[in-house]
């Protein structure tokens, strides 16, 4: 359910409260606050050393804060106990319990109850095996950890982490340390069960592409603080901050002039829109979808060819301005462009921030 | 915003993980009672001689005798199980011959066979009328009752320190560090003394100085093929014994502090060693 | 081969591979490592054997006619059943909270518990003898209370501990600290109290491990002489174990005998060899680094 985020009073799920925390002398988290809206897949996204991983593991109850609150629903959850706070948490390298087989694995959290709140040994034997149907490795359970791929060491530890019926499933990096092509059909497989079961996730990864195809929203995060929460749309139209526009994809900074509402680059008008109140020197963030190959006439910027080499489908011009940058360009006109050959660059779009 | 006080504490990062205070304390205990405690009335009787009066038991010539052979004799034991301890820990990680994994359990043979049972079979083995003894006395050489008896018993213990210090060691070494100094044209003798061989000497030494330390420690396996003779093949821990058996606990307390404070220093220098080598190569 | 090159000129192939001695080198080294391994590990054990059969069987037998034999075989079993199992606990206690926890002083701690290994077994005898005997520290007051520690069971448990103390917790430190904590937390993601965690998660993890430490502490808490001797008193069958009956047996000249009890001992070494042995070469992914050999 892409639309979870755009239904009209969504319930939030879990409160993340003015969250602190230091670890020794390094401060990682700083008065860190947001709301995770009920049946929402909530990716974390921010560069290694951004607090994400702290963050999921304070929600866990595996981390306690220095200072803030955690609440589950309107429950104050910062005092429970890990074990009391009923989360499913996916470990970065799953953490599987070598010894035992996939089956027991799964059937772990069950077990581990008090006899009262067991339930059958019939019962927990069923819902073992609806869990590895629904990760697809039925026929596995007498398996152990080490006879499986990567891949599916990460869906049996999903699939540990759902048995105990989680209010949240919390995934750290969950693609962390799989190769490219594992990781592309396990985030689709990934969405597939979170539309199926509508499960509140959390997710943290350092990676761009996953965060904005498979999440919600997004949440990025950088030392420490929450820089932007949104949709993928979102933060990728509006960036909130020069670190989200960075930290989002390739990008060029350009040397502007705020005037009159406009941004002007080399006295020459832009469409970019000044953010209100701002008049100056300023800096353009720029994609390089957003730079067009154009007449010297209409152009913002010029410089030479340094190479140029067509990807899956697209042409990208690597530029050397006259600063002795270089810029890469997104384009697409057929011509092939030797080194060396002199051009403008037209400026269609980008972000000025306060 | 609400706030939740937290105490900072300093001496552990806190963590979910429970049982700590129960671990730790019971750890402390055991530790502070079996072994600090008793270590302690070691250094305070020691500490009611003054140093004037360990150097006093220290250079009687009797105990001044048996420390020299110990630790004489312990070193130049090392020095013997350190040259051959290396060759048994190369030959057992690099070559593959019918027996090997035999071999390499026989290495530890010394760590599990009790101290006494090695000193009554190597007593009777190097006795003048012992199945090594009789070649030996032939060639003029009395083992049994001689420092040579002592020399003999300290290699059959040190051994497994000086080969299981270097294995390790020598199984990591990259055979492309080798296959490099060839290429470069070095002949074998060369890639072994330039390339392979120096990164290795801290883990000798390493294992020079724990076969040393043990040594200069050993009783049961020494004594017996020893002779225990005052003066000539009477080592310091023996002596402990006998100033026990006199009630003489100063005396014990005494050199039992000075093998102690050798053990320890034997100890740091371990230690610095294994910094240096850190720094050095990278590793211990 | 390529017509480039002249037959006559090329050089003889190369079977060795590069990185390795001659063959005739690597059969000298071979061959002087075992000779050197034979002649001062084997040997001695051998001869144990030998010098126990040496007056044949019956000879053999009679050391364990000897009541004093079986009241050290006794003792030295009483010492081990609770010498070992009290460093089980000591070490699963000390290997937990050093190997799960972050706290200074950690490395102060390692060093701490190690110590017994440097020190002098007679003077790890000794410093019970300070603290327990007629002229120790303590000495008095147990005398006064009728409390006998030295020259009995107390004492050479307590010298046999010491001597034992690092055996459990050295082994399991590095193998907990390989293992890390993320399986901990993972059971207790799922709800798993720390006990249930601890005994579904850590002890299978480690069990290996502990058994391999187990097997080396018990092997020199049954054959540690000279701590115990020191603290013993040497009471014919009331405070000798087995090292010390056969050190009574040497010293009044009566060789089978000693022998003949020493094979008990030399029996236990290679048995906790080759369960040793096995244990490296079944399960060195679940034993402290440094076992695979």
């Amino acid at each position: 359910m892409r639309t979870a985020g755009l239904t009209d009073r969504p319930s939030t799920a879990i409160r993340v409260e003015g969250i602190s925390k230091t670890f020794d002398t390094a401060a990682v988290l700083h008065d860190l606050s947001i709301d995770v809206r009920a049946g929402e897949l909530l990716g974390l996204l921010g560069p290694s050393g951004s607090g994400k991983t702290t963050l999921l593991r304070i929600i866990a109850g595996l981390d306690a804060p220095d200072r803030g609150r955690i609440l589950f629903g309107d429950d104050d959850a910062t005092g429970l106990a890990v074990q009391e706070r009923a989360v499913g948490f996916v470990f970065q390298h799953y953490a599987l319990f070598k010894h035992m087989s996939v089956a027991d694995n799964i059937a772990y959290g069950l077990n581990a109850r008090r006899r009262a709140e067991r339930p059958a040994r019939a019962e927990i034997k069923r819902r073992v095996g609806d869990l590895l149907d629904l990760i697809r490795l039925s026929g596995f359970g007498d398996r152990y950890p080490s006879q499986l791929s990567g891949g599916q060491r990460q869906r049996v530890a999903l699939a540990r982490a759902l048995a105990v019926e989680p209010r949240v499933l919390l995934l750290d990096e969950p693609f962390g340390a799989l190769d490219a092509q594992v990781r592309k059909d396990l985030r689709r497989w990934l969405r597939e069960i979170h539309d199926r079961t509508g499960q509140t996730t959390i997710f943290v990864t350092h990676d761009q592409d996953e965060a904005l195809e498979l999440s919600d929203r997004v949440a990025v995060l950088d030392r420490g603080r929450l820089e932007q929460v949104g949709t993928p749309d979102e933060v990728q139209e509006h960036p909130a901050s020069a670190t989200v526009m960075k930290f989002l994809g390739d990008h060029v900074e350009v040397e502007a002039l705020a005037e009159g509402g406009r941004v002007l680059v080399r006295g020459r008008e832009t469409p970019v829109a000044a953010p209100a109140g701002i008049i100056g020197p300023v800096k353009l963030y720029v994609r390089p979808w957003q730079l067009q190959l154009a007449e010297p006439e209409a152009a913002h910027l010029s410089g030479t060819v340094r190479s140029s080499y067509r990807s899956q489908g697209r042409q990208r011009i690597e530029v050397a301005d006259d600063q002795g940058r270089v810029l890469a360009v997104e384009d697409f006109d057929g011509v092939r462009y030797p080194a060396g050959h002199p051009v403008g660059l037209r400026i269609n779009g980008g972000h000025v921030f306060g | 915003m609400v706030e939740t006080p937290r105490r900072k504490r300093t001496f552990r990062r806190p963590s979910v993980i429970p049982g700590f205070g129960l671990s730790f304390g019971y750890t402390l205990t055991c530790l502070g009672l079996i072994v600090l405690l008793p270590l302690a009335g070691l250094v305070v009787k020691a500490s009611g001689l003054g140093l004037s009066g360990i150097w006093d038991v220290a250079t009687d010539p009797r105990v001044a005798s048996a420390l020299k052979l110990s630790f004489g004799v312990s070193a130049l034991a090392a020095l013997t199980a350190s040259a051959f301890g290396f060759l048994v820990a190369w030959v057992l990680t690099r070559y593959r011959f019918p027996g090997r994994k035999l071999v390499d359990a026989a290495v530890d043979l010394p760590f599990a066979l009790p101290t006494a049972v090695a000193g009554i079979a190597l007593a009777s083995l190097y006795a003048p009328d012992g199945l090594l003894g009789a070649p030996l006395a032939r060639l003029g050489i009395q083992a049994a009752y001689t420092p040579v008896g002592i020399f003999i018993a300290m290699v059959f213990i040190g051994l497994p320190f000086a080969v299981r210090t270097v294995q390790p060691l020598i199984a990591e070494i990259d055979k492309e560090i080798e296959e490099a100094s060839a290429t470069l044209g070095a002949t074998r003798f060369a890639t072994l003394t330039r390339v392979v061989l120096p990164p290795l000497i801290p883990a000798v030494l390493t294992g020079f100085a724990m076969a040393f330390a043990r040594g200069v420690g050993e009783y049961g396996s020494i004594i017996f093929i020893a002779g225990n003779l005052p003066y000539v093949s009477e080592i310091a821990p023996l002596l402990i014994v006998i100033k026990l058996s006199e009630f003489d606990y100063g005396g014990a307390a005494a050199i039992a502090t000075i093998m102690l404070g050798i053990s320890f220093l034997t100890l740091l220098a371990i230690n610095l060693i294994q910094a240096w080598s850190r720094r050095r190569f990278g590793y211990v | 081969m390529s017509e480039i090159f002249s037959p006559t000129f090329a050089p003889a192939a190369r079977t060795e591979p590069v990185a390795s001695e001659g063959t005739g080198t690597r059969v000298v080294l071979i061959g002087i490592a075992i000779a050197f391994l034979a002649l001062f590990l084997v040997l001695p054990l051998i001869a144990v054997f030998t010098q126990a059969l040496s007056k044949g069987l019956d000879a053999f037998l009679a050391a364990f006619r000897e009541p004093d034999a079986w009241s050290a075989i006794r003792l030295t079993l009483t010492v081990a059943a609770i010498a070992v199992p009290f460093n089980v606990v000591f070490g699963l206690a000390a290997s937990w909270a050093i190997a799960k926890f972050e706290f200074t002083g950690k490395s102060l701690l390692i060093t701490l518990i190690d110590l017994p290994f440097s020190v002098s077994p007679v003077v790890s005898g000794l410093i019970y003898v300070l603290l327990f005997g007629s002229q120790g520290l303590f000495g008095g007051w147990l005398l006064n209370h009728g409390i006998q520690i030295l020259f009995a069971l107390p004492g050479i448990v307590l010298a046999t501990v010491f001597v034992t103390f690092p055996f459990v917790a050295r082994e399991l430190i590095p193998l907990m600290q390989e293992q890390g904590s993320a399986e901990e937390e993972a059971a207790l993601t799922l709800g798993a109290s720390g006990l249930h965690a601890f005994r579904t998660v850590t002890l299978p993890n480690i069990r290996w491990g502990l058994l391999y430490s187990v097997l080396l502490c018990n092997a020199r808490a049954m054959g540690e002489f000279g701590a115990v001797s020191v603290v013993s008193g040497h009471i014919r069958g009331l405070t000798n174990t087995i090292p010390l009956h056969v050190e009574i047996l040497y010293n009044e000249y009566n060789f089978v005998a000693a022998f003949a009890v020493a094979t008990l001992l030399a029996v236990l070494a290679l048995i906790t060899l080759v369960l040793k042995s096995i244990l490296e070469w079944r399960f060195a992914g679940e034993l402290a680094h440094g076992r695979a050999h």
